[in-house]
């Protein structure tokens, strides 16, 4: 039985002291702050590539960069082609083949298999995008070109050698295993969004399906692919954007040799390799120029193709997916 | 019975009334349980041509009553009268809605709580507020929960904070059950407990008025007892508003009623307001006397 | 009967027995491809977890954590650079970022209109698909060139880039999820929009954000590429951020495209030491975040 003290009035009193508030506007200027911090990053990042570019830009003739073919920083001849060449072939054949993957696995996941099998590939095929690239790269080099140079690349040479696109002996490093590992590496990106697509598509759409007496292929391919399509494009350019932007596991397995070939066993170069691969080494501005100026051409192609699959998912599947971000 | 719109003649017998409810001794919950006298004050709202609007579309028109001090004035009406809208407006949460905004005035004891440098935090502090579901905030115990208006205003006197606690606590009639577990989660409680709890920590911080908007429909029969008992013995000390579509509810536990409904434009406006007792055996609207009897709505 | 207008894709009709033995045949072989990019998608991890586990536990011993490399060729050595290199900027990376990370993501949910929203959110999204290699151009631009030097700094300030969108994206999935009643009690207590988000939404959520968190630190300790010009590697073990610094990952770039074996050997090991990190926190995290969001209420 406690006997109370508070004066009544008293706490009514004290919260009135309290009048002066300044917290509020100063919090709302550090927030304003960070969010502006992300524009700033963003445009420094243009800016800053654009500007470390400009002797390259100058030096290359403009424009003609894009198409020349011939990288020779002992001449100081810089071309873009050779890079971008094997990175639009590594992306779009990567990309090719984890959408097909990629979709097969959401489908699979989402229509298909059984929650307790299920959840485990679907964490599976998430787990994926966790390992670093490099482990990828090394894992390349040391495990997968040797297996595909003795079990794919040289019996596929020795049959059919005389086709441009299985020329050259093979050594397992060059495009092939880089197209695999990236496959691989962007496999993740895709399923994910793919499997946000599929699992949004509306069940009145798989019931009509159904009840007109489908099978369940016949389910999917009337019923949920259509209304999933433009959000499975999405997450495939999502993919093709990752893939784009991927660094060291390529460098590690393309065998980093600036020329253009038809040969799926023959070494190439992408993008980002270069840069990763000479920036150190390169002795003279101009050189670093150069890199930087395949840094911006890089960093223009990603914004573009990234804002387009944000753009298509994001109608798609219902706002934008975290997940994607993750993997 | 009064009339909606004479504010006039309803202050003198504002007056009065609060004279007639200062006599007696608060009604205290148990015997011996508040040693003090309990005197804060409720005070008197005056509702005057309030409009809301949300965007462009309009949810009340032009309301206008009276709300006498140390009172318990209920507002029914049909679902989608506009009955919560207009409890917001008395504590400014209207606006907080996206484009949400106000028309018309409100004043607080004579003064007005819209208007420029009207700072509605500050109202806020002195308007309290329970809402339908019970919403104590998940991360605190159910002492920070109760104190949680003098803690986030910065009070960090502990013994003062003990005996606030509970005081609050008692008289939302919940001190005997939680006495031993202050310190667990909120979210522990039941629902009754838990909205006893919001009442609690509403009253913590000496508001001179404390809305509630529906406070029993999520809750079962005898919870919703003793949130009536409740409000009865805080009239003591306050002055109450509450939003209820249980007109049973509203004739047992208010001195005077509001019934609004939706009008043809689509806003709620006010069809009455009196004292309950009229509003329930003799109204003087067709439309209120077709509601009361269950007619519509 | 719309059978006889339906889309020519399903033939004839159900009751068309005759189609029924070749549909029946595609869909099962249309199952079993789709069960085949399961196993497709599934086995290269295993493949790849394997490898990196017994070549990696082959090589793993306490030397490779503590010692110093050795000159190329001998055996023995560690990467103890790497190591503590790999500690320091994850570290000041994630400390520098982290805030500005939550702080936008609380713009965009407390106070952005849905424009400004929008737009921070989209301009986040645009950062997480920047190449990490163009980010290490940036801070090398930015700070390598006007400092003249690499260094670990340099190194942090890419790895801050990095690590705010992930932060950002998790934060405002998580604020999300705490209801909007709980903002609602704060203020209606009188509390300020500010106070409210710092003292009740934010603890609402902070397991939430750490989880956030966490999943940043592994990502970006994984990462190379930014670090390749801007911490460049060191032979030695510094904790100096203005010179240059080894990392893990830049460690095993080198080893792995090295000649010899040793390299490659503690590149694995190092890899093991990487992948058991980052998986670990990766699984941790994701098994968490699933949880709450199902716990929405």
């Amino acid at each position: 039985m406690a006997v109370i003290q508070v004066a009544p009035g008293r706490v009514r009193n004290l919260l009135q002291e309290r009048r002066p508030r300044r917290g509020e506007p100063l919090f709302r200027a550090l927030v304003l702050a960070a969010a502006a911090a992300v524009l700033v990053v963003i445009g420094g990042l243009i800016l800053v590539i654009t500007q470390q570019s400009l002797s390259g830009i100058v030096h290359n003739g403009g424009l003609a960069f894009i198409g020349g073919t011939t990288w020779d920083p002992v001449h100081e001849i810089f071309g873009a082609l050779p890079f971008l060449y094997g990175t639009v072939v590594t992306s779009f054949t990567a990309l090719v083949l984890a959408t097909l993957i990629g979709v097969g696995v959401a489908l699979f996941v989402v229509e298909l298999a059984p929650q307790r099998i299920a959840g485990p590939v679907a964490f599976m095929v998430e787990l994926l995008a966790a390992i670093p690239s490099v482990v990828y790269g090394l894992w390349g080099i040391y495990v997968l070109a040797p297996w595909l140079r003795e079990f794919v690349e040289t019996p596929l040479h020795k049959a059919f050698g005389w086709l441009p696109i299985f020329a050259g002996t093979p050594i397992g490093i060059g495009f092939l295993s880089a197209i695999v590992v990236l496959t691989i590496m962007i496999l993740p990106t895709v399923a994910a969004v793919s499997r946000d697509v599929v699992a949004a598509v509306p069940a009145s759409q798989r019931e009509a399906a159904l009840a007109l007496g489908a099978t369940r292929w016949e389910m999917m391919r009337m019923g949920v692919l259509p209304y999933a399509r433009s959000g499975i494009l999405g997450a495939a350019i999502l993919g093709l954007a990752r893939g784009v932007g991927e660094t060291m596991a390529i460098t590690m397995v393309i065998g980093n040799a600036p020329v253009i070939s038809a040969s799926l066993f023959a070494q190439g170069y992408t993008m980002a390799s270069v840069i990763a691969n000479e920036f150190t080494e390169a002795t003279t501005e101009i050189y670093r120029s150069s890199l930087m100026e395949i840094g911006l051409l890089l960093l223009i192609i990603t914004l573009l193709i990234n804002a387009a699959a944000r753009l298509l998912v994001w109608r798609a599947a219902g706002g934008s997916s975290a997940r994607s971000v993750l993997a | 019975m009064t009339s909606v719109t004479d504010s006039d003649s309803v202050s003198t017998t504002a007056q009065t009334r609060v004279a007639e409810s200062q006599r007696p001794e608060p009604a205290s919950a148990a015997p011996g349980e508040v040693a003090s006298r309990e005197v804060t004050q409720g005070v008197a709202i005056d509702v005057d041509h309030l409009s809301a609007y949300y965007d462009r579309h309009r949810a009340l028109r032009e309301i206008t009553f009276s709300v006498l001090p140390n009172s318990i004035t209920a507002i029914i009406g049909p679902s989608g009268c506009g009955k919560s809208t207009l409890i917001r407006c008395l504590n400014r949460m209207h606006e907080v809605t996206p484009r949400a905004r106000v028309e018309g005035t409100v004043r607080l004891n004579g003064d007005p709580i819209y208007g420029p440098g009207r700072d509605p935090v500050h109202i806020r502090q002195r308007i309290g507020m329970v809402f339908q579901r019970p919403n104590p905030f998940p991360t605190m115990s159910i002492y920070d929960n109760a104190v949680a208006g003098l803690k986030l205003a910065g009070i960090r006197d502990r013994k003062l904070l003990d005996e606030v606690a509970e005081r609050s606590l008692r008289r939302a009639a919940l001190w005997d059950e939680v006495k031993d577990k202050l310190r667990t989660p909120g979210g522990s409680l039941s629902g009754g407990q838990q909205q006893r709890l919001c009442i609690a920590r509403a009253i913590a911080v000496e508001p001179e008025v404390v809305l509630m908007d529906e406070p029993a429909s999520a809750l079962d029969p005898i919870s919703t007892l003793k949130i009536e008992e409740l409000m009865d013995s805080l009239r003591a000390s306050y002055t109450i508003v509450i939003v209820t579509h249980n007109m049973q509810q509203a004739s047992r536990v208010s001195n005077q009623t509001a019934f609004l409904t939706v009008g043809d434009d689509g806003a709620g406006f006010l069809v009455e307001f009196g004292d309950t007792t009229d509003i329930f055996t003799n109204p003087r609207e067709q439309l209120t006397e077709d509601y009361i009897s269950g007619r519509f709505g | 009967m719309t059978a006889a207008t339906a889309s020519p894709v399903i033939g004839p009709g159900p009751m068309a027995g005759r189609n029924l033995g070749r549909r029946r045949r595609t869909d099962r072989i249309m199952r079993a491809l789709l069960g085949l990019a399961a196993v497709l998608a599934v086995v290269p991890l295993l493949i790849v977890l394997v490898f990196v586990l017994t070549q990696g536990l082959a090589a793993l011993n306490l030397d490779l954590l503590t010692q110093l490399p050795v000159p190329p060729g001998q055996s023995g050595g560690g990467v103890a650079p790497a190591v503590v290199g790999t500690l320091i900027m994850v570290s000041l990376g994630t400390l520098m970022g982290t805030p500005i990370a939550v702080l936008a993501a609380i713009y965009i949910r407390e106070y952005a209109g849905g424009r400004g929203a929008s737009v921070i959110r989209f301009m986040i999204d645009v950062l997480a698909g920047v190449p990490t290699i163009a980010v290490g151009l940036f801070a090398y631009g930015l700070i390598v060139v006007p400092m003249s030097g690499f260094s670990g700094f340099a190194g942090a300030i890419a790895l801050a880039i990095i690590i705010v969108p992930i932060v950002a994206r998790i934060t405002d999935e998580m604020l999300g999820l705490v209801p909007v009643s709980v903002r609602e009690a704060a203020y209606a207590l009188g509390v300020p929009p500010w106070k409210a988000i710092v003292r009740v939404v934010i603890p609402a959520s902070a397991a939430g954000i750490i989880t956030g968190v966490l999943l940043g630190v592994a990502r970006i300790a994984g990462e190379t590429a930014p670090l390749i010009f801007t911490a460049l590697g060191n032979r030695t073990v510094t904790t100096s951020l203005d010179q240059p610094m080894d990392a893990l990952p830049l460690r095993i770039w080198v080893y792995a495209t090295g000649p010899y074996k040793s390299w490659h050997d503690q590149a694995w090991a190092a890899s093991l030491l990487l992948v058991l990190l980052v998986l670990l926190f990766s699984v941790l995290t994701r098994f968490v975040l699933a949880r709450r969001s199902r716990h929405r209420r």
